[in-house]
């Protein structure tokens, strides 16, 4: 699905990943784990494209093309999906209209007719059950007011109906009550398929008690340091973060 | 040469006044005092404070150096209308009964200024005093034959009224439209003023309006400027409002090389309302200046004013907003807002709120933000998938609704929707 060798990229001059070697395969789930400013979110900035990021050195392979030269766009459109950390309120930009045209603009770019309006909306009549998010929700402003629950839900709910075929979660369990991480790990559950992947990005071990991993990264100063299975991340919540820094 | 040496006014007058008969509807007053100011002031030129950014001196004497007024005859005007109004045709500044809709609404009634009512004649000239301003000095004495729409005391008008101003120059030419729009008391209407060229050659509208909100009236008037990059224009609406009346105003530029509106109400008794909405959207080397005053003369009055700017290419867009609060003016709120969203690096937007307050107990507020359009909202869109022009697209439609929401006449609103983006 993802390869990703010796990525290298840096935020105005200051290096941040240095040297990032990952492999995804479909049907897989890993964890990115690591302490704050290891580089967990420009990892994710810099897979969905996000321009204030400058690869260095290293490449990407994405379903068999050069991630990196693609747009942000293009990106979306060949299955990529990064749920934000922090979701942009777009006030005044229905969640609802936005959502069919980005659905469309990617059936186009797979050469696909627009969706009728009859299909659109039992699609996300069915996709809403899924993160239990309000209909009242889905037709107001992109995350305009929208609790920070909401916002992670309203995000999870996008990726249900784009139906990407890797989806990065850049912290979503940050600010996440105990219920909502439920609702949201329980649609990523159901998400869940042999043809897809996830990249959970998180900094605590508590998300990943719903969403269980197959493999789980530490990353520390911009480079994965250790590799396990689903028990490295309840060692790590063990020892904490301190362990990392003094070995590494 | 007579251009290098003579003053800009004198030589429009004078080219002016070739076509043009005497203005018999005029009273002599306000026909010498108009005359005698603009002697005294000519055409304000960038060193006025007012006309800072908008030198119409220096434009007429560039664009309009050869005022010629020759005109194309404008026979049909059937895909201009709005198809659930009533249309008014105004054409190079004169109304064409012949073109406009017979006013069959109950209640409401039409004099042409060559045929006013005495009430009409006083009306004339009141609110828009000929000495106060080069431009209503100019329309008044020369000013088409406008009429004086009139809503009956008591009257509910439910069908909007379209004002359509065509203009058809084949020459260099200068308009002069002028109307009165009068609400007796506890009326109501609501009327589109549109302004169109499908003329080849450059005119210049200097259009003057007064609107009189009697008690207990409310007018909802929308304005919608698209006069093409051969449109030139000064528009000038002279508004007060009386006791409980409430004023409403939209108004939206689309295009028009040189767009200046002067948009004063005055807020004449207590309880009355007034709201000034603004949207335009500028490109290529577009002037768009939008100078409003809203004047609080008496206690419990309220005002309301949001005018949002897009700032794309070399254009520049201005908006100056007044508010006096006068000492009578007790217990008013007035708020205003300026937004705006610059397109380009070259593009240029000068806003300024100007509040003067002499009463102690009032709620005033304004604020004013200009940026570019906001890239983490556009990257958050292109990462659904969304393209460049798409996600740019939706994000100023978004800002433009704010505005175009405010507008209830649908067939207006599909137009705006339509060319806005």
């Amino acid at each position: 699905m993802i390869t990703i060798k010796n990525l290298h990229a840096s935020v105005e001059g200051k290096e941040i990943l240095r040297g990032i070697n990952l492999e995804v395969k479909a049907g897989e789930v890993h964890a990115i784990m690591g302490p704050n400013g290891s580089g967990k979110s420009t990892l994710s900035n810099v897979l969905a494209g996000r321009e204030d990021y400058e690869v260095t050195a290293g490449e990407v392979i994405f379903n068999g093309k050069n991630l990196l030269e693609l747009s942000p766009e293009d990106r979306a459109r060949e299955g990529l999906f990064l749920a934000f950390q922090y979701p942009v309120e777009i006030p005044g930009v229905s969640n609802i209209n936005f959502l069919k045209t980005a659905l469309n603009e990617i059936r186009a770019y797979h050469g696909k007719n627009e969706i009728t309006a009859k299909d659109f909306l039992a699609l996300v009549k069915e996709k809403q059950k899924l993160v239990e998010l309000d209909g009242k929700l889905a037709n107001r402003s992109v995350n305009e007011g929208f609790s920070g629950g909401e916002k992670k839900r309203n995000e999870i709910f996008q990726m249900a109906m784009l139906e990407p075929t890797l989806s990065i979660l850049d912290e979503t369990d940050s600010g996440l009550d105990i219920d909502a991480l439920k609702i949201v790990a329980n649609g990523v559950n159901t998400l869940k398929n042999k043809n897809n992947a996830y990249i959970v990005i998180t900094h605590y071990q508590r998300l990943l008690d719903y969403i269980v991993p197959d493999f789980v990264h530490i990353l520390y100063n911009g480079k994965i340091v250790q590799s396990g299975g689903k028990e490295l991340a309840l060692e790590l919540e063990a020892k904490g973060y301190d362990e990392i820094k003094k070995q590494f | 040469m007579i251009l290098e040496k003579t003053q800009t006014h004198q030589r429009v007058i004078e080219q002016i006044s070739v076509l043009n008969a005497k203005v018999d509807f005029m009273n002599d007053t306000a026909l010498s005092n108009a005359l005698t100011y603009l002697e005294e002031k000519g055409i304000p030129n960038n060193k006025n404070e007012e006309y800072k950014y908008c030198n119409i001196d220096s434009i007429l004497k560039t664009d309009f150096k050869n005022i010629q007024q020759q005109f194309n005859t404008v026979s049909t005007i059937n895909n201009l209308r709005l198809n659930d109004c009533l249309t008014l045709v105004v054409v190079n500044g004169n109304f064409s009964e012949k073109l406009s809709d017979k006013l069959v609404l109950k209640g409401v009634k039409l004099f042409s200024f060559n045929s006013l009512e005495n009430s009409g004649k006083q009306l004339l000239t009141a609110a828009a005093k000929s000495n106060s301003d080069s431009f209503i000095a100019l329309n008044t004495a020369f000013s088409g034959i406008g009429f004086h729409l009139k809503i009956l005391k008591n009257e509910q008008t439910q069908i909007p009224i379209q004002i359509l101003y065509i203009n058809s120059a084949s020459a260099e030419s200068f308009v002069n439209p002028r109307n009165i729009i009068e609400l007796e008391e506890n009326s109501s209407a609501t009327i589109i003023e549109h302004y169109i060229n499908i003329g080849t050659h450059k005119v210049f509208t200097n259009f003057v309006s007064e609107k009189y909100l009697a008690q207990n009236s409310n007018l909802k008037s929308y304005t919608l400027q698209n006069e093409t990059s051969l449109g030139y224009g000064v528009y000038t609406n002279q508004v007060k409002v009386n006791k409980h009346a409430n004023y409403q105003n939209t108004t939206v530029t689309l295009s028009g090389r040189l767009v200046r509106n002067n948009h004063q109400v005055i807020l004449s008794e207590d309880n009355c309302e007034a709201s000034l909405f603004g949207l335009f959207k500028t490109s290529n080397n577009q002037l768009v200046d939008n100078h409003t005053l809203i004047d609080h003369q008496k206690p419990n009055c309220q005002s309301n004013e949001l005018y949002k700017g897009i700032i794309g290419d070399k254009s520049t867009g201005v908006f100056n907003g007044k508010i006096f609060v006068r000492k009578d003016a007790q217990k008013t709120n007035a708020y205003q807002s300026s937004k705006n969203v610059l397109l380009s690096d070259e593009g240029c937007i000068n806003t300024k709120p100007q509040l003067e307050i002499f009463a102690d107990d009032v709620k005033c507020s304004h604020g004013t933000s200009t940026g570019k359009i906001d890239e983490n909202a556009l990257f958050y869109l292109n990462a659904r998938g969304l393209g460049k022009e798409s996600a740019k697209k939706l994000l100023l439609s978004a800002f433009a609704n704010e505005v175009i929401d405010k507008i209830e006449v649908d067939s207006l609103k599909e137009i705006i929707e339509s060319q806005i983006i």
